[in-house]
């Protein structure tokens, strides 16, 4: 087997070494009612000819989003990778190193994810953020955790314009955990009145900003709402590529950012591995959870880098911990952070730019066809559409013409049919003039 | 006075001022991105947008945001060089116990990347991505014949992250018997995610000491039992690389309490394809794709931890289900119907795809006999260091070890040098340190695990550069392993400092200065 | 008349004209190593004998510090804020975390002297 070096001279020397006749000998301690009892209907090994053949067909049976023209949203975003960043991620001693617990040998990863903190941080002009979490959803439910440790309350108040996985992992933590979740009914119009529901026994109010319906908003009265009442205000983003346009939550005075980092540097991928951001404050920092990468010096006196304030997570402070993470999405987090480092101050914003005129240009092509109304006042590079019919069926027509048209309402609240006429439709720098053209044709078609 | 911290001497400082730039032949110093900034300068050319009328509301950012720009060589070289600052297992041995630092096959890269895979929105209509579904169907047959369980949950992120979805069906169970059960049981030697995945899901936690052995102390188990203990968590083989030899008496028992058996699973690679989980007497496990099986750990993740269920648990499980029936390949999306129990979303889509493809080119590469063949190495290996080493190391438990071997710092006694100073000593040599201070019940432990890629050859220099590390610090050298390591890129950290004053992100000079 | 008391948990107690100061131990400073960071309790708390009054942080390891007497907090240690190695090289003196007023002085009954203390670590090698 390629993987596995050991000859049999080998293994017959170290047995030998080890005292024992055979390996079986190594394993006496399993009971024997449980060692080698089950005959496991598996195959045996392969070469990578046949594992290519194998695997190759299963992705064949797939329409991936390069194939057609791609308006899908909803939490993740078809963004162009650089060539570059792919072969940067997959040095070896990127792609297969460990946790930086060894800095001496690791200042690879640390001064690049001591970076990455200060990317993300700057994005959303906050003070620090953490070396990543695992995506925008536990993100979220992390960040209604750590606002509950801040404020000794326990109750998270959640937009209706919250992305609904965000929603819904926050909900699941929180039956566990011990905290109350109030989950606003959705919100497409941006309408819901969140001040009111704000009262002394709220730790934090949580939005997104462009909302999973795409508005986007300045939450600033909102954060002197919630800090009137001694409440966090959490702002969240799918899509980090906003962060180039749209006002950043660190201006509007919140608390704690998260957010899904995807978008930048990693692959749509059928929904993981992605990456959850979060960056807060810096009076917060010691209970924002996850890895934290600091500057320090060496022996000689030189800077480098270290896991710092470790104290907080869970191989130190066990039941007491931040959370218990303990594996995070360090390369992916190192995808973001080269290709930000690609895009720099002038790239990032004209990236968001030419994601807003897409947009734009195709919210006007669709609000023309007859029967489409276009739901938004404001959007960034996603927008929401009322459709004359239930937009599932129509997604299903447009996929059968080779056109990913949007993510029907009903695919992300399927418990709420009120909003089942209702499309997401997102436009990226990967969606040319003739896309743009070929869904609109198709729209108009598939509502005739 | 830190560990630390050190004084500087004369000779190291002129150690490192050795050439004019500072650069020690390949291994070249590197500035940050930020201190690297030439204004206007971009990596990536995009065309200017045509005009357009902004749709923001006037929610603009106003001002720099603040990034550097850099064009493409430059940064490559940036990424590259701190790359050549890093070990990796392509570097050589990691022998991090509890971690299985395996190799990471190319192929699984190249696989991942297909477009068929990775270019798949995970909210495209069903019938367009069967191929996916088919993947993750066949991934999660895979592993639910290798553990013996009949359901599993795809989408936990991590191994961690897998405990905390395990743990939430238990309470979730619980809580459908009508029951309020407060407590969990860990043992003492548990990894620190065990506690604090047991805290996050609402429930104290209690330490269940080792025996002279090593393994769990059953009697002392028993007493605890009762009808306020929710579950145990056991790791099996254990963090002392024992296997727990009185587990089906020590899971009946937590049966007969009415409680459940929780199995972490980060240390299955000395049991897959020799021994199914489910057999003995587990109602749920977790798995690692990025220890077990080869998914690259990519300093400090992606992993992937799904979780396979007893039929007791399996109601309970996070959604998406992805099912496979006579409808064909689609996934179940909401908590009613059969998943009306789910305990709902831990994340958000369907779980780390990305890791599910590598980890399925794994399995159909090993196959049944490579995974038989790769168990059996792992714990060759580990018992082949541990024959090796005992005379000069302290073994804390007599052996047979099973994928790991366990050494405490009883042979540095009276030398001046800890264990960490050993580890520092290893840096020097070319190899990685093993893990260290964990297990917490012994003192300063060494927890090696080799894995199954490493060649005999390989196994030797490691053993032979122990042998002479523990020699030295035996002969009372403590001066040589405090001021270790000196050839690596960088020497001890005063982490003291960094902790006191955390700098965690840059800032410019001027801000800085405020 | 000042009276110095221990508990098995390494913190030290010294009551004076009914306000007593609370600190950790020497022992317990050398085993946490160097301190990095201390969380107090704010004024006014009303603190439970044997409870978690503070939380002390060093690179390696953060511990509970539990409150040997029941009282409020009258006074917290600023000093700690800027230069947590203050416990380190004063955890008997100017290391001192809190003040608190005690509800109770018969909570003292139970604590360890100086020489109970002494033998107490002694034996716990």
């Amino acid at each position: 087997m390629r993987y596995l070096p050991l000859g049999d001279a080998d293994r017959r020397a170290m047995l030998a070494t080890i005292g024992v006749g055979d390996v079986d000998g190594l394993y006496r301690d399993v009971p024997r009612a449980v060692f080698e009892t089950a005959r496991l209907d598996l195959p045996d090994g392969l070469g990578e000819i046949e594992v290519e053949r194998a695997l190759g067909r299963m992705a064949a049976e797939n329409l991936s989003a390069g194939a057609a023209p791609c308006f899908l949203g909803g939490g993740a975003y078809r963004h162009h990778v650089p060539a570059t960043v792919d072969y940067l991620i997959q040095r070896g001693e990127f792609l297969t190193a460990y946790t930086p617990y060894q800095p001496e040998a690791s200042q690879g990863t640390l001064q690049a994810m001591f970076e990455f903190q200060t990317q993300v941080a700057l994005l959303a002009a906050m003070d620090v953020a953490n070396a990543s979490l695992y995506d925008g959803a536990t993100a979220t439910a992390e960040a209604a955790m750590m606002a509950n440790r801040l404020t000794r309350r326990k109750r998270a108040i959640l937009a209706g314009d919250l992305h609904p996985h965000y929603r819904a992992a926050t909900a699941t933590y929180a039956r566990f955990n011990g905290f109350e979740v109030v989950a606003r009914p959705p919100d497409p119009d941006a309408a819901d009145d969140l001040e009111a529901t704000i009262d002394d026994t709220t730790a934090c109010v949580v939005v997104q900003n462009p909302g999973a319906f795409g508005q986007v908003r300045d939450f600033g009265a909102l954060a002197a709402a919630c800090h009137r009442a001694g409440a966090l205000l959490v702002v969240a983003t799918a899509e980090i590529v906003s962060l180039g346009m749209v006002k950043p939550p660190g201006a509007m005075d919140a608390d704690i950012f998260v957010g899904e980092g995807q978008s930048l540097g990693n692959p749509l991928s059928f929904g993981g591995p992605y990456l959850g951001l979060m960056a807060t404050r810096d009076r917060f920092v010691r209970q924002m959870p996850g890895r934290l990468v600091g500057q320090a010096t060496d022996a000689d006196g030189r800077r480098g880098f270290v896991l710092t304030l470790t104290a907080r997570e869970q191989h130190i402070r066990r039941e007491k911990a931040t959370s218990n993470i303990c594996t995070n999405s360090g390369l992916c987090a190192l995808a973001f952070a080269v290709h930000l480092a690609l895009l720099g101050e002038a790239g990032f914003a004209r990236l968001a730019e030419i994601n807003h005129a897409r947009a734009t240009a195709l919210a006007g092509q669709l609000a023309a066809i007859a029967g489409v109304t276009l739901v938004n006042d404001t959007f960034f590079n996603e927008f929401t559409l009322r459709l004359p019919k239930p937009a599932a069926h129509v997604v299903a027509a447009l996929a059968r013409r080779g056109i990913l048209g949007g993510v029907p309402a009903s695919r992300l609240w399927p418990e709420r049919p009120e909003l089942a006429d209702l499309l997401l439709v997102a436009a990226t720098e990967t969606n040319g003039d003739d896309d743009i053209a070929a869904f609109a044709g198709a729209l108009a078609e598939a509502l005739r | 006075m830190s560990e630390g911290s050190q004084a500087v001497s004369a000779s190291s400082r002129r150690a490192a001022a050795a050439s004019a730039t500072r650069n020690r032949g390949l291994e070249i110093d590197e500035l940050l991105i930020f201190e690297q900034d030439v204004p206007g300068r971009c990596g990536v050319d995009l065309p200017a947008p045509p005009r357009f009328a902004d749709r923001l509301g006037g929610v603009r950012r106003a001002g720099p945001i603040g990034l550097p720009g850099l064009a493409e060589p430059q940064v490559i070289r940036h990424y590259t060089r701190l790359s050549q600052k890093n070990y990796g297992i392509d570097t050589g041995i990691y022998p991090l116990g509890s971690c299985t630092m395996k190799h990471n096959p190319r192929l699984n890269e190249k696989l991942a990347r297909l477009p068929g895979f990775a270019d798949l929105h995970p909210l495209q209509p069903p019938e367009t991505v069967r191929g996916a579904l088919m993947l993750i169907d066949t991934l999660a047959h895979w592993l639910k014949t290798l553990t013996g369980f009949p359901a599993i949950a795809m989408s936990p992120a991590a191994g961690a992250h897998g405990e905390i979805c395990g743990m939430m069906c238990i309470h979730a169970a619980l809580d459908a018997r009508g029951e309020t059960r407060t407590h969990v049981l860990v043992p003492e030697s548990a990894h620190g995610t065990n506690p604090a995945t047991a805290a996050t899901c609402g429930y104290a936690v209690d330490a269940i000491p080792a025996n002279t052995r090593g393994r769990v102390d059953i009697a002392a188990l028993k007493r605890r039992l009762g009808g306020d203990v929710a579950a145990i968590m056991l790791t099996i083989p254990n963090t002392c690389g024992l296997f727990e030899d009185e587990v089906l008496a020590i899971a009946a028992a937590v049966h007969e309490a009415g409680a459940y058996c929780y199995l972490d699973g980060a240390n299955f690679n000395a049991l897959m394809g020799r021994l199914r989980p489910a057999d003995l007497g587990f109602d749920c496990m977790h798995l690692n794709l990025h220890k077990t099986f080869s998914t690259p750990h990519g300093g400090g993740g992606p992993g992937s931890g799904p979780v396979a269920l007893a039929a007791s648990l399996a109601r309970f499980a996070p959604l998406p289900w992805p099912v496979h029936d006579s409808g064909g390949l689609w996934l179940i999306e909401r908590a009613d119907g059969a998943a009306v129990d789910s305990i709902g979303r831990i994340k958000g889509f369907h779980g780390q795809f990305g890791m599910f493809v590598r980890a399925l080119a794994y399995l159909m590469s090993l196959g049944l006999d490579g995974l038989r063949q790769a168990a059996a190495d792992a714990v060759l290996n580990a018992n082949y260091l541990l024959a090796s080493l005992q005379d000069v190391l302290t073994p804390s438990f007599p052996g047979p070890a099973m994928h790991e071997a366990l050494f405490d710092d009883h042979f540095l006694k009276d030398t001046g040098v800890t264990t960490l100073d050993l580890a520092k000593a290893l840096i020097d040599e070319g190899l990685h340190p093993m893990t260290m201070y964990f297990p917490l019940i012994v003192h300063g432990a060494l927890l090696i695990e080799p894995t199954e890629n490493e060649s005999k050859a390989s196994l030797d220099r490691f053993v032979a550069a122990m042998r002479t590390l523990a020699q030295r610090a035996r002969a009372g050298d403590s001066g040589f392993f405090r001021a270790a390591p000196r050839l690596a890129p960088r020497r001890r950290f005063d982490e003291t400092e960094a902790a006191r004053r955390p700098i965690l992100r840059w800032r410019p000079a001027k801000e800085a200065a405020e | 008349m000042s009276i110095l008391r221990f508990t098995r948990e390494h913190e030290w107690v010294r009551l004076d004209d009914g306000e007593a100061t609370v600190g950790i131990t020497d022992f317990a400073q050398s085993r946490l190593g160097d301190v990095v960071y201390v969380e107090l309790p704010e004024i006014g708390r009303a603190l439970v004998k044997g409870r978690e009054a503070a939380v002390v942080e060093s690179v390696k390891a953060a511990s509970d510090v539990y409150a040997p007497l029941s009282g409020a907090v009258t006074a917290v240690n600023a000093a700690l804020a800027n230069d947590p190695g203050l416990i380190n090289r004063a955890a008997m003196g100017d290391g001192w975390f809190f003040k608190l007023k005690p509800a109770d002085r018969a909570e003292l009954d139970d604590l360890m002297d100086e020489t109970a203390y002494t033998a107490f670590i002694k034996e716990l090698g």
